[in-house]
């Protein structure tokens, strides 16, 4: 087997066992990236050559014993919203295009003192507002298992980096679905975690009271590991939470005997395809055979979710992007005559369509004379939301939906059309709006011979319940083993 | 009509710095001045990423504020944004609080001619500083320095309980005193860490619904802020007289050409779009909290005051002036410890301190000595040391070039002469050098003697015993009838 098909846990297996080096695991990604980038363009920032450089050095102080360690010398790949000092965080934003971010985020401390090796950041939809990642300032990311398709989005480039062997893992951004949706389009693994759990310090918001960092990953066990290195209380994010440290990897037992899965029938309504449905209904059936118990329920307040979302999400970004504004980093237009006019060049010049329809979105809703009608009353709904998911978890263990209603899209084919985007989300946004975890892992190709997802939902900070659910169903449908990205199409 | 047919209906926003060490939601010094942007990091920077953690301190010193000001303290509360763009406000919007302050419905006592009256304050919310543009003269633009970017506030918000531009500046006093007190700002308003926006209306007095009314920003002297009001109540009046209207507008007062000036910039109504940060969770404060502070609380101006009337015999009228500020009565207490005369402590601090600090425009905080030397000082007089007429030049000392009065005295040469020989030999010089006053006294002018007391401390220049020589004089006078 290639040393990039291998999964992270299998990487430290040979490590330990001295069948491979770290620098032969960073060439042969290298390697890689230097063979797929040009199909699937999934890096805003490559390191290669640092990469190469920084194996050496981890290989010597290795052999001397001077570093241990699980994971020196692992390759990770990191979404462009990610700051990394010394490296550019663009955001996949014209705004940040030469920004060069003067301090680490948390969770790349946490991956730097252990050793990782970074390959590169990720392309995005521009500020992880997207789900295509068509809205990058920079290039469209394609979908490794058709190149002719979007790898979902925003973290599209987190997910066919990791897809197309391109970096063992990579971290992603989650706001509204920005992990699992494009995990899904890909084929791979993505956790969005509780809100609370990964500290946000660092990770350029979109929407503060949404976003949160999560892994996207080859399966479930290499899922954990990751959730491992990021997770924990951070005193500079007064919104993460404090509790005690957790092996996630202790969790996967293998084994759904007796589990409660609550299956929404919302989210298998119209809207959703009707390939997806019937894959999904066969997982169900698979769920059955291993031992679990599967009750249909309804949760009728998700129709409202959507729409709570974006006016939420939007509200929240047009503050959180007041501070590209030309003045002390960032895109500054070359001329203008007063200071109303620097604002307003650098802003429209600087962010693209999407971004400005957001933020415009959100002057509105927080409006006074709106503020109430829109802002007010989502965040009514909000609670509501939270309350419904509230009173599920008191039934069942796990949620069972679709990631997407549909498997990955076209290149361009949404891309004019705004509402039609947003409802590539519909899945996935309620998650958001109760801070619950959610993962999404790939359970099916459909007639297209792309890879369908499967989401599975948990309550509060009980990420252990839909990981082990995942792995299970994952040891059961073996997905990785049987398909593999073919890089079909592509005009290249 | 006239003047006197018109109330005057002011309303105060008054912005204190809290005197915290770090700023409010990073670990940068709050300290004043220092090279631009030097008391900066990412957070206050406003990078992107960066998340705000709200310090624990500025709560627990706009609690004591709002204790102080007999406010009820919120068990809940939270912090909200206010978006506008500005280039000193590097996030573009400023957390502050809107709906849920820290503190709510309280009041504070002023002295008005008509006796005690209360203001009423609607609230106290705490918030953060912007930064400071300053002009470049070298490129002719504006430069950014964020120092300031961060510095805890607390916003003191009164009712429109102010009918005149005097019970502004005693009620902006009595804030500035209790804030003092309570060592939750150093409230220097000349670097701006105290200043206030008012807000003036008038109305005739047989009208119910108030006028229209304007804002002044920013106002940081007890002088500009009479001269502001005096002035803008004159112009609405006038407005007003001649069958105009107010606009409800933002105005900047000048204090060179002593007028105010509508501030164009201001285009619409800002509609700053205040949200619930997201980034900050709520305040919750327990009972037992609200009970520790409330007992560490300080004493106030007020009860010190009751106290010098009591234990010391103080006027009221001094007691008020030395209570005004805690660094006078800090003074003041610490040299009774030295000196246990309080009395002339009062004497010292009223007339001769007091003055001092008017010539030359002087906060009380700004005094260089202690009152371990000023208490020494009264020693030294009280024992017949030094005269009190040295002592006022002690006094000057103290004020150019602190230290121990004991070494300026021997240091300067000031050390009374109360030797019985040396005194003689001054009287006797002095008598025979003005025969006339010898005469005159004789013929019973009483005055003469005072003069020829005059002449003898001319003579030792101040230094000699006043009380020896005038025993002496008389004596002398009195042997020759």
């Amino acid at each position: 087997m290639e040393i990039t098909e291998l999964t992270v846990h299998e990487l430290q297996e040979k490590l330990k066992n001295k069948e491979l080096t770290i620098t032969e695991i960073t060439k042969a990604y290298v390697n890689r990236i230097n063979e797929k980038e040009k199909d699937v363009d999934a890096f805003v920032t490559t390191l290669t050559e640092e990469a190469l450089q920084k194996a050496e050095e981890l290989q010597s102080k290795m052999n001397s014993g001077e570093i241990t360690g699980d994971f020196a010398g692992i390759p990770i790949g990191i979404k462009d919203n990610i700051c990394t000092k010394g490296i550019k965080t663009t955001c996949s934003s014209r705004m940040l295009e030469n920004f060069v971010s003067p301090y680490n985020a948390t969770v790349m401390e946490k991956i730097n003192s252990e050793n990782l090796i970074n390959l590169g950041k990720l392309n995005m939809d521009e500020f992880a507002m997207g789900s295509s990642t068509e809205y990058s300032y920079f290039k469209t990311t394609k979908n490794p298992w058709n190149l002719n398709k979007v790898p979902g989005g925003s973290s599209g480039g987190s997910a066919a980096a990791v897809a197309a062997n391109m970096v063992p893992w990579a971290l992603g951004s989650d706001t509204g679905g920005s992990i699992r949706q494009p995990a899904s389009f890909c084929g791979v693994v993505g956790l969005k975690p509780t809100y609370g759990l990964i500290s946000r310090y660092g990770l350029v918001a979109f929407a503060s009271s949404l976003d949160q960092i999560g892994p996207i990953t080859k399966d479930v066990k290499d899922c954990c590991m990751l959730l491992n290195l990021i997770a924990g209380h951070d005193e500079k994010d007064t919104t993460s939470e404090d509790m005690p440290k957790k092996d996630y990897t202790k969790c996967l037992k293998n084994d759904v005997k007796g589990l409660k899965i609550g299956v929404p029938k919302e989210f298998f309504g119209d809207g959703i395809n009707q390939e997806v449905k019937t894959r999904l209904e066969n997982i169900i059936e698979e769920y059955k055979n291993l031992g679990a118990e599967i009750e249909e329920f309804s949760l009728d307040i998700a129709q409202y979710a959507l729409a709570t979302y974006y006016i939420i999400a939007c509200a929240e970004a047009s503050s959180n992007l007041g501070r590209f504004d030309g003045i002390r980093y960032g895109y500054r237009t070359p001329e203008f005559s007063n200071l109303k006019e620097l604002y307003k060049k650098s802003r429209s010049e600087g962010f693209g369509e999407e971004v400005k329809r957001r933020i415009i979105l959100g002057t509105y809703v927080l409006s006074s004379g709106y503020y109430d009608a829109y802002y007010k009353k989502a965040q009514q709904v909000r609670t509501l939301v939270m309350n419904e998911f509230d009173k599920a978890f008191e039934k069942y263990d796990v949620i069972l939906t679709p990631t997407a209603p549909t498997g990955a899209f076209d290149i361009g084919e949404k891309s004019n059309n705004p509402l039609e985007m947003y409802l590539a989300d519909i899945c996935t946004v309620s998650v958001n709006i109760a801070g619950l975890p959610a993962i999404s892992i790939p359970v099916a190709l459909n007639s297209e011979g792309m890879p369908v997802g499967m989401q599975l939902i948990g309550n509060r900070f009980k990420e252990e319940t839909i990981l082990n659910a995942a792995y299970t169903i994952e040891k059961k449908l073996k997905f990785r083993e049987k398909y593999k990205p073919e890089f079909k199409g592509g005009a290249k | 009509m006239s003047r006197s047919d018109y109330e005057v209906i002011i309303g105060l926003e008054v912005h204190a710095e809290l005197s915290t060490k770090t700023k409010i939601f990073c670990s940068c010094p709050t300290e004043f001045g220092g090279a631009p942007n030097t008391h900066t990091c990412p957070i206050c920077m406003a990078m992107p990423g960066t998340l705000p953690v709200l310090n624990e301190k500025v709560v627990e010193y706009a609690v004591k504020a709002g204790l102080a000001t007999n406010c009820e303290i919120s068990r809940n509360s939270k912090n909200d944004r206010k978006n506008y763009y500005y280039p000193d406000l590097p996030k573009s919007y400023q957390i502050s609080q809107f709906d849920q302050p820290l503190c709510e419905h309280g009041y504070v006592e002023i002295e008005t001619e008509e006796g005690k009256k209360k203001i009423r304050l609607t609230r106290i919310h705490i918030e953060e500083d912007a930064g400071k543009l300053n002009h470049d003269d070298f490129g002719g633009g504006s430069l950014v320095d964020l120092n300031r970017a961060g510095v805890p506030l607390i916003e003191i918000v009164s009712e429109p309980d102010i009918r005149s531009a005097q019970e502004a500046e005693a009620y902006m006093r009595k804030l500035k005193s209790i804030l003092e007190y309570i060592e939750v700002s150093d409230c220097k308003m000349q670097e701006g860490s105290l200043r206030a926006d008012v807000n003036v209306s008038v109305k005739k007095k047989t009208d119910t619904k108030l006028g229209t009314r304007t804002e002044m920003k920013n106002m940081n002297s007890f002088r500009s802020i009479v001269r502001a009001i005096e002035y803008e109540v004159e112009r609405q009046i006038d407005v007003l007289e001649d069958g105009g209207k107010i606009d409800q507008e933002t105005l900047r007062w000048d204090d060179v050409s002593g007028k105010t000036f509508s501030m164009r910039d201001k285009e619409d109504a800002q509609d700053y779009r205040y949200f619930p940060d997201p980034d900050l969770v709520a305040i919750k404060l327990s009972e037992e909290y609200i009970e520790n502070i409330k007992n560490t609380l300080p004493e106030l101006p007020e009860s010190r005051k009751q106290r010098y009337l009591e234990q010391y015999n103080l006027s009221e009228k001094d007691a008020n002036i030395i209570t005004a500020s805690k660094y006078l009565s800090d003074l003041f207490e610490s040299a009774i410890e030295v000196c246990n005369n309080p009395k002339a402590v009062n004497n010292w601090i009223i007339s001769d301190i007091s003055r001092i600090l008017n010539e030359t425009e002087t906060e009380p905080i700004a005094i260089p000595f202690d009152g371990n030397q000023l208490g020494k000082l009264v020693v030294l007089i009280d024992k017949g040391t030094i005269s009190s007429s040295i002592g006022k030049k002690v006094l000057e000392e103290l004020f150019e070039n602190p230290r121990d009065p004991e070494d300026i005295i021997k240091e300067k040469g000031w050390i009374q002469i109360s030797d019985e020989g040396a005194i003689k030999e001054v009287v006797s010089k002095i008598l025979e050098a003005n025969p006339q006053s010898v005469a005159d006294f004789r013929a019973g002018k009483d005055r003469a003697l005072g003069f020829l007391v005059g002449q003898a401390m001319k003579e030792t220049k101040g230094k000699a015993n006043p009380k020896m020589l005038n025993e002496m004089f008389l004596e002398e006078l009195k042997r020759g009838i």
